[in-house]
């Protein structure tokens, strides 16, 4: 504890405004969803004013960080809040894997009449369970066609998203060494990686939907494989958002050798989608 | 109230009071914006105890109509569909906007106090997550306007009640939970961060107040279950919008695993509505019985178990949904397990007590009030954890008078306890004696009147949520409507004391209860607006 003060920030707009802009967004999209096309520009103008509100509130707190007004308890502060935050994100994915593993274990051999809670296989006599999923037990549910292989695209991603944690330590180590040139080129290598990522991911799903018959209403499969790789995509593009901005301050020279936190939880944020990915990979492609 | 006058009036504040900060004051917003834009966590855990109040009110007026209702059999005063809403919005505002908010309210403004923290770690985060809350239930209250009326699935939303065949507001109703659900995760992390991170020098994990240490715990199960929650709300979200049958057998999902992901969020949940309970009745115990708390070190492990246990429990929630044999006996043994560490606390709380030199101010009845009716409730809850028992129990009154026995007497008896505990610190007035008096037997005798009779309308067989009943159930329906109307009516003489004591009354000193130990009890009554800018001096007392 430097000097004994920690600094508590005078009164701010962004956060009473920030609730208002999330409560606008929902409401629209509410509105677009249940009741048609009126919703659209109150949720776009929601979003936008997150992002702006978002912006305008991270700039007072680099401004605040570079007035000098923190110190290594705020740090610490900082540094519980990411990682705690960071552990809620693992809770909410938790729920989706756990969903997928719920399906494939009990729930489809269930509707196939296995073990004591096979009377379920009274509804569709004719089900039989596999997966993936190509055939749903009720015919008005169409399934499937093809599933992707995973040693393509997804083998592909895996090693753009492995490769994209690697040159971020490498342009962390950079920075930690005091060489600001190789942190910013190693960083924006990552962005770039991350950027390849979405870009396959968005064929991907282009061809799931033409080609593959893979698409949100096509049972158990579909749902859950746009639920996983979808949340997992959101994620990818906040975390490219969020590496953009911290290659903005590396450039305008805001970190030093050992005072870069923000670098810092943007890195854990971005191995902790890499490590979501691995998940992703093996429990929704490969195996 | 002369009993409780403290020996001599604590000095060791007076410095600060009136430098620091509060000198920029004369920048900060006035008005309406000044709570709008607040950072100060007092005036933030000042709007979330307001809000809360607010909806305990628009909760309760929905209970008196769902009361009104089964008063006698047959449907008098409203329809079937429109009752079903009752409930649902009962359960949902009660929940997410009565108790949890009253909570992080007691949280904000005491847990920096207690240990001797500037404001909490994230100021700003904290403003933000109290005004999610405004937003989230303005949107969860339009729905009871809306084409197809509110939500009318129960506060469980089980699908596919609340999927294929819910009304169209349900995804207003969805987004509402969002909100409130960043609020809370947000909030917790905040608290977390406070706690580990701004703690007086000197001041050890096992220093702390148990008010401190059940709110600790009690973040961490939001940080992990609020999530869950999420989770299984989008994938609603999805089901009714975009067409995925995650709860649908059709297309090879399962509407059970929609009950095993609730859960899974709802029985922690169940423990963040009490754990925190737990510390306000820990921390007034031992200040009206004058006496160290027994067993603290056993307090906290025993919290700790609690919350651990809370993930290994879902499912008894679920016994009559056909789970497996494995599964029924599981979680029958790992819930029976849970009066373990909670039969610890109940322990040591009587154990503190004894040869206690006891005062009875109101603060201690409400406390002690919910160490004896909490316990019912507990007792209750371990006859619903016997899986074959429960096949009989299960969906009836019994469980109704189960959760609102741990629910009303149990945790909204300790947001009141630590409401006349702490008011003399927020507003440097006691509350008014005889009034507060009043209000608590009133709402003891009401309280009891109205879900002591519902044990025996459930084990007799009366189903929940149904607007309607079989006339043997009539006496018993009749004495619990009377007892509801006393309980509610009596929540006014609550309102009545808190503006009362903000406006005025008996002088406190900073010390205001003479066996109050905690830091809080340092600073001047009513505490300023910032509070230990430079940390207090902390001497750790031996546990």
């Amino acid at each position: 504890m430097s000097g004994g003060t920690y600094y508590v920030p005078a009164s701010s707009k962004w956060p009473a405004l920030a609730s208002l802009a999330m409560g606008a967004m929902m409401a629209g999209t509410g509105t677009l969803l249940v009741y048609g096309i009126a919703g659209l520009p109150v949720m776009v103008v929601g979003l936008l004013a997150i992002l702006a509100v978002m912006t305008l509130w991270f700039r007072d707190v680099i401004h605040e960080s570079r007035s000098g007004l923190y110190d290594a308890q705020m740090d610490r502060s900082f540094r519980w809040g990411m990682g705690w935050f960071i552990f809620s994100e693992v809770m909410f994915f938790a729920a989706f894997f756990g969903t997928l593993f719920y399906v494939r274990t009990f729930a489809l051999p269930w509707l196939d009449g296995e073990g004591a809670k096979g009377v379920a296989a009274l509804l569709w006599p004719d089900f039989t369970a596999s997966w993936p999923l190509m055939d749903p037990p009720d015919a008005a549910i169409e399934g499937p066609h093809e599933t992707f292989s995973p040693w393509h695209l997804p083998l592909v991603n895996t090693l753009i998203l492995v490769s994209s944690s690697i040159t971020l330590t490498v342009a962390h180590e950079g920075l930690k060494e005091g060489y600001r040139e190789t942190a910013r080129h190693w960083l924006l290598g990552t962005v770039l990686l991350g950027l390849c990522f979405i870009t396959i991911q968005g064929f991907e799903y282009y061809e799931a939907y033409s080609h593959y018959g893979i698409t949100l209403q096509a049972g158990i499969y579909g749902a859950t494989f746009f639920l996983l790789t979808g949340f997992h995509g959101l994620h990818v593009i906040i975390g490219t958002i969020i590496l953009i901005s911290i290659l903005v301050r590396v450039q305008r020279g805001h970190f030093s050798r050992d005072d870069h936190f923000g670098f810092e939880a943007a890195a854990w944020y971005w191995h902790f989608v890499d490590v979501v990915w691995i998940g992703l990979f093996t429990f929704v492609y490969v195996f | 109230m002369a009993s409780h006058l403290p020996p001599k009036p604590t000095a060791q504040y007076e410095e600060t009071a009136g430098g620091g900060l509060a000198a920029g004051a004369p920048h900060a917003p006035r008005g309406m914006m000044r709570w709008l834009l607040t950072t100060n966590h007092k005036e933030i855990g000042t709007l979330y105890l307001i809000f809360s109040l607010t909806m305990f009110f628009i909760g309760g007026i929905f209970a008196m109509v769902i009361r009104a209702e089964l008063f006698q059999p047959g449907l008098q005063l409203v329809q079937p569909e429109f009752f079903n809403q009752m409930t649902t919005m009962h359960g949902l505002i009660m929940v997410f906007g009565a108790v949890m908010p009253a909570f992080v309210g007691l949280a904000n403004w005491m847990v920096p106090l207690q240990i001797g923290a500037p404001d909490m770690a994230l100021p700003r985060l904290n403003n933000f997550s109290f005004w999610l809350l405004p937003v989230a239930f303005l949107m969860l209250l339009s729905t009871l306007v809306m084409p197809g009326g509110a939500p009318d699935f129960g506060w469980t939303f089980y699908a596919p009640l609340s999927t294929t065949y819910a009304p169209p507001s349900t995804t207003f109703f969805i987004f509402s939970l969002h909100l409130a659900g960043i609020s809370s995760i947000l909030g917790a992390i905040n608290i977390i961060a406070t706690i580990l991170n701004l703690r007086a020098p000197g001041m050890r994990m096992m220093d702390m107040p148990l008010f401190v240490w059940t709110w600790l715990i009690t973040a961490f199960l939001l940080i992990a279950v609020m999530p869950v929650l999420a989770g299984v709300i989008t994938m609603m979200l999805l089901d009714i919008n975009f067409g995925t049958s995650f709860f649908n057998a059709a297309g090879g999902g399962d509407p059970v695993l929609f009950q095993h992901l609730f859960w899974f969020f709802g029985h922690p949940e169940v423990y963040i509505m009490i754990l925190p309970a737990f510390g306000i009745v820990s921390v007034i115990i031992p200040t009206f019985a004058r006496k160290r708390l027994f067993g603290y070190a056993s307090m906290v492990y025993a919290t700790a178990s609690i919350a651990i246990l809370s993930f290994l429990v879902w499912a008894h929630h679920m016994f009559v949904v056909g789970l497996p044999l494995v599964a029924e006996l599981f979680f029958m043994y790992s819930t029976m397990l849970i009066a373990v560490p909670t039969g610890v606390k109940v322990f040591n709380w009587i154990t503190t007590l004894f040869r206690g030199s006891i005062s009875f101010e109101p603060p201690m009845l409400f406390a002690l009030a919910f160490v004896v009716l909490f316990t019912i409730g507990g007792f209750s809850g371990l006859m619903l954890a016997i899986s074959p028992a429960d096949f009989q129990y299960h969906d009836t009154y019994f469980v109704v008078a189960h959760f609102h026995y741990v629910l009303v007497p149990g945790a909204v008896f300790a947001i009141m306890a630590g409401v006349y505990y702490w008011l003399p610190k927020w507003t440097g007035h006691y509350p008014h004696l005889r009034l507060s008096q009043w209000h608590f037997w009133l709402s003891v005798i009401g309280v009891n009147l109205t879900f002591f009779p519902m044990h025996f309308a459930g084990l007799a067989g009366m189903p929940r949520r149904i607007p309607d009943y079989a006339l043997q159930f009539a006496d018993f329906n009749m004495v619990t409507s009377l007892g509801a109307f006393l309980f509610g009516a009596s929540q006014l003489l609550f309102v009545a004391v808190v503006i009362l004591c903000i406006r005025g009354g008996e002088k406190a000193p900073a010390r205001a209860w003479e066996g109050g130990e905690d830091l809080e009890w340092s600073v001047p009554s009513p505490a300023p607006l910032h509070t230990f800018e430079t940390p207090p001096d902390f001497k750790p007392q031996q546990h």
